[in-house]
C-alpha cells in the first residue's frame, strides 16, 4: 500500500520538475469574474424562477402558505393512492396531521432496505432549493433523514419552506451547505439520456417528484 | 488496460470497418445531433460561460501544477472522516486492491456506479478473475454487458445501439443474469428504462458491495461528488454496507467553493441540462446513513506520465463530459470502438497515447484521428487545446524522442509503420512549399469540372476505398486561391 503512495508521489514530484520550488498552489491564479448569479435579487423573481426550472424538469409544482402543508401533503398522498408513507425522524409532525388512513413508517437504522421498497412515498424537508437550476438539496437534517428514504419509494414530496430555503444559484447554494454531511442534489425526477441521448424520466430513484414550495408568511 | 482492447486494429483500419455500418453512422448522426443543438441551448443561458470556462481550467491548472500537495490533503481529510485511502500506480494495482477489498467482505457480487476509471482499468474482468461478478447498473452500461459489448461513448457507452436493438439485448439476455425482461418488452424509450428498473431493483436491494468513480474529489474536505441521471448512483452509494470508489489522481479540486464553477459547468456540457437529476456528495463515512466502509483507490495508470508532459498535460483537465465526442466529424463517422480504449473521441485520441504510451500501433495511430478542425476546442468546458496536443503527440509519433514511461525518463523512437505518414507529411510540406504546384493542379481540377460525374459518389482506382464511406464535395468552378487573388485585386483597385 504504501508502495503505491510512493510511488505516485516520487512520479508526480519528478513529472513536476518545471513547476519553480518556491511557487504555492495559490500562486497559480483563478480568474473569479464569472457571475454569483444569473438572475438578480428580488426575492419573489427567484421563487417563480424555481418553480418553472422544477417544472421543466417535469418535477411537479405546488405553490401555498405554510399551514396549507398538511391539506396539500394528504392531497398528494391520496392521489397517488399511498397506503404507506416513510418519513424522518425530525419530520414536523403537522405535516402528516391530515393524511388519515396512511400507515407512517419513521427512518430508522432498523428499517431493512426490503420493508422501504414496499413503501410507495416518502415525505421530506430540504437544506435548500436552487432557482436557476430547479435543484433541490437534502443534507440528512432530522426533517430529511437517511440518502435512502427520498431514493427507494417512488413518490418523493419534498417541501421547500420559501423563501428561507431558497436561493438564485449554485454559488449562492455552496457556501451554505456543510460537505462534511453526505448530501443529495435533486433536479427533476430520475431520469436518463441512455437510449439515443434523449431524455426519458423515470428510472431507479422516484419517478414522481412533488415539490411544496411553502411561503412563510404567505 | 482492458483486456478487450488487445489485438484491436489501428484507428484507420478499426475505423474504416465502422463507416462502413450504416446502422451504426446513423445511430451516431441522429444522437450527436440530437444533443449538439441540446447543448448550444444549455450553455447560452449563461453569458458568463467563457469566464467559467477560464476559471474550470485555471483550478485544473492550479490542481496540476501542484498535485501532490492536493493529494496528501485529500488524504489526510479522508482518513479523517473515517475513509481508507489506497494508492495504485497502475490498473493491476487498483484492481489487486480492489479484489482484495470486495474478498475480505465476504461477498462473491458487487453493484457497479458507471466509472470510466474501472473501464480503464479492466476491473470487471479483473473480478470475474476472482470468482467476483460486477453487475453494471447505469442503463447504457448495462446494454453493454448485457450485449457482450464494449462501451463506444463517454457518457452514453452504447451509443451505437438504438432502441430496436436494446430491446433484442434485454429480451435475449436479462433472464441469464437475473430478472427476465418483461414478456412483451416494446422499444419505446420508457419501456426500456422501466425494465432496467425491475431487472436491477433486487440487486441493489441485496448488494453489499458498491464500487464507483467520482466526478470530483475535493482536497480540503475530503469530499467525493458523483453526477449521475438515472438513481442507480445513489442506490450504489448508499445502500451497500461497503463502498470502493476508484478514482483517477487528476480528479481534484482544491476547495469545496471550486465545485461552483464545475457543478455549472459539466451537466450542460455533457447531457445539456442545467443540472444532472442526481449528485451525491460524501465524506468519509456517516453514522446510520449509508456505507459503515469507504475505501478510496487513487488511480495514477499513466497520469504521471502526462503530467510530465508540459504540453499534453493539459489533457488532465478533462471531466470527462463527452462534448468533445458530440461535435467531432471523425467521432461521428467512425464510432467509440475504432479508438480502442475507454475514451474514444477527440479527448481520447490524446488521452490514450499519453496514459499507453505511443510503442503501440493503435496508440500511435490515434493523434491522426482528426482533421484538427477545433471543434473540439470550442466546446471544450475546460478549454483543453485538443488540437495543440494532437500535432504535439503527432511530432512524438513521427520523430520520438525524451517522453516519461511508468515514471522513467526513456527515449523512444520514431514509430514504425508510419513511414507512409512521414512520406504524406514530406508530400504535404512539399505541396505547400511549392505554391505553383498546387495552384496548378487546383486549377487542373476546376477546368476538367465539366467532366467529372455531376453526383460524384464513387472514387475511380485505388482512391475507390476513401469513398466508401464519404460523399465527395463538388469540385469548385475556381479555386479558392484564384478567387481570393481576384477579389483582393477588385478590392485594391476599389481603394
Amino acid at each position: 500500500m504504501s508502495g503505491g503512495r510512493d510511488v505516485v508521489l516520487g512520479r508526480i514530484r519528478r513529472a513536476l520538475a518545471d513547476v519553480p520550488a518556491a511557487e504555492r498552489p495559490e500562486d497559480v491564479a483563478v480568474p473569479r469574474d464569472y457571475r454569483t448569479t444569473h438572475t438578480d435579487d428580488d426575492p419573489a423573481r427567484a421563487l417563480d424562477l424555481l418553480a418553472a426550472r422544477l417544472a421543466d424538469y417535469r418535477a411537479r409544482v405546488h405553490r401555498c402558505g405554510e399551514q396549507e402543508i398538511p391539506r396539500r401533503v394528504a392531497e398528494l398522498l391520496a392521489e397517488r393512492g399511498s397506503r404507506a408513507v416513510v418519513v424522518p425522524g425530525g419530520l414536523p409532525s403537522a405535516w402528516l396531521s391530515r393524511a388519515e388512513g396512511v400507515e407512517v413508517v419513521t427512518d430508522d437504522p432498523g428499517l431493512t432496505h426490503a420493508r422501504l421498497d414496499g413503501v410507495r412515498s416518502v415525505v421530506t424537508g430540504c437544506a435548500l432549493a436552487i432557482a436557476e437550476t430547479g435543484t433541490l438539496v437534502l443534507d440528512a437534517s432530522p426533517d430529511q433523514g437517511s440518502r435512502r428514504i427520498s431514493l427507494i419509494p417512488d413518490h418523493h414530496v419534498c417541501v421547500v419552506r420559501a423563501p428561507a430555503q431558497v436561493v438564485a444559484s449554485v454559488p449562492l447554494a455552496l457556501p451554505r451547505l456543510d460537505p462534511a454531511r453526505p448530501l443529495t442534489w435533486i433536479s427533476g425526477p430520475s431520469a436518463t439520456s441512455d437510449i439515443e441521448l434523449d431524455r426519458v424520466e423515470g428510472v431507479h430513484g422516484p419517478r414522481v417528484l412533488d415539490v411544496i414550495i411553502a411561503t412563510t408568511d404567505g | 488496460m482492458s483486456r478487450t482492447d488487445l489485438g484491436m486494429p489501428a484507428f484507420p483500419r478499426a475505423a474504416e470497418r465502422a463507416t462502413r455500418d450504416q446502422r451504426l453512422r446513423g445511430n451516431l448522426r441522429h444522437a450527436t445531433h440530437t444533443i449538439r443543438a441540446k447543448r448550444a441551448t444549455a450553455v447560452a443561458e449563461l453569458d458568463d460561460w467563457q469566464r467559467l470556462r477560464a476559471a474550470g481550467a485555471a483550478v485544473k491548472n492550479r490542481t496540476l501544477r501542484h498535485l501532490d500537495h492536493y493529494l496528501l490533503q485529500a488524504e489526510a481529510a479522508v482518513t479523517e472522516a473515517g475513509g481508507t485511502v489506497h494508492w495504485a500506480a497502475d490498473a493491476a494495482e487498483a484492481n489487486r486492491i480492489v479484489a482484495g477489498l470486495v474478498k475480505r467482505t465476504g461477498e462473491r457480487e458487487v453493484v457497479k456506479v458507471k466509472s470510466m476509471a474501472t473501464q480503464e482499468t479492466g476491473l470487471n474482468a479483473a473480478l470475474e478473475a476472482e470468482g467476483i461478478r460486477a453487475y453494471e447498473t447505469d442503463l447504457a452500461e448495462l446494454i453493454v454487458q448485457l450485449g457482450h459489448d464494449r462501451p463506444s461513448h463517454i457518457l452514453v457507452p452504447a451509443i451505437h445501439r438504438n432502441r430496436g436493438e436494446i430491446r433484442d439485448i434485454f429480451r435475449r439476455e436479462m433472464a441469464a443474469w437475473g430478472r427476465p425482461a418483461p414478456e412483451a418488452l416494446g422499444d419505446d424509450p420508457a419501456e426500456l428504462a422501466e425494465a432496467a428498473r425491475l431487472h436491477l431493483r433486487e440487486k441493489f436491494l441485496r448488494a453489499k458491495v458498491g464500487v464507483s468513480g467520482a466526478n470530483f474529489l475535493v482536497a480540503e474536505t475530503g469530499t467525493l461528488v458523483v453526477l449521475e441521471s438515472e438513481g442507480n448512483g445513489r442506490m450504489c452509494l448508499t445502500l451497500p454496507d461497503t463502498l470502493i470508489s476508484v478514482v483517477g489522481i487528476e480528479k481534484i479540486v482544491p476547495t469545496w467553493r471550486d465545485l461552483e464553477v464545475f457543478l455549472q459547468l459539466l451537466p450542460r456540457s455533457s447531457t445539456a441540462e442545467r443540472m444532472n437529476p442526481y449528485t451525491t456528495t460524501w465524506t468519509g463515512t456517516t453514522d446510520g446513513d449509508g456505507p459503515r466502509a469507504f475505501h478510496l483507490v487513487l488511480l495514477d495508470n499513466g497520469r504521471t506520465d502526462a503530467l510530465a508532459d508540459t504540453v499534453g498535460r493539459q489533457a488532465l483537465r478533462c471531466i470527462r463530459c463527452s462534448a468533445c465526442l458530440n461535435v467531432c466529424p471523425v467521432y461521428e463517422r467512425a464510432g467509440g470502438h475504432a479508438y480502442g480504449s475507454a475514451y474514444p473521441g477527440p479527448i481520447g485520441a490524446i488521452l490514450t497515447p499519453q496514459l499507453r504510451g505511443v510503442t503501440d500501433p493503435l496508440d500511435a495511430s490515434l493523434p491522426y484521428a482528426s482533421s484538427l478542425c477545433g471543434a473540439c476546442y470550442e466546446v471544450c468546458p475546460v478549454a483543453i487545446d485538443i488540437p495543440e496536443v494532437l500535432v504535439h503527440l503527432r511530432e512524438r509519433v513521427v520523430e520520438g524522442g525524451r517522453v516519461t514511461r511508468h515514471g522513467a525518463r526513456v527515449t523512444i523512437k520514431p514509430a514504425k509503420g508510419h513511414a507512409a505518414e512521414r512520406a504524406a507529411m514530406r508530400a504535404a510540406r512539399w505541396t505547400f512549399d511549392h505554391p505553383r504546384a498546387l495552384r496548378a493542379g487546383e486549377r487542373l481540377a476546376s477546368r476538367t469540372r465539366r467532366l467529372h460525374p455531376s453526383r460524384l459518389r464513387v472514387l475511380p482506382g485505388p482512391a475507390r476505398a476513401w469513398s466508401d464511406s464519404r460523399d465527395l464535395p463538388a469540385v469548385p468552378p475556381e479555386p479558392f486561391r484564384d478567387w481570393w487573388a481576384r477579389h483582393r485585386a477588385a478590392k485594391g483597385e476599389r481603394e
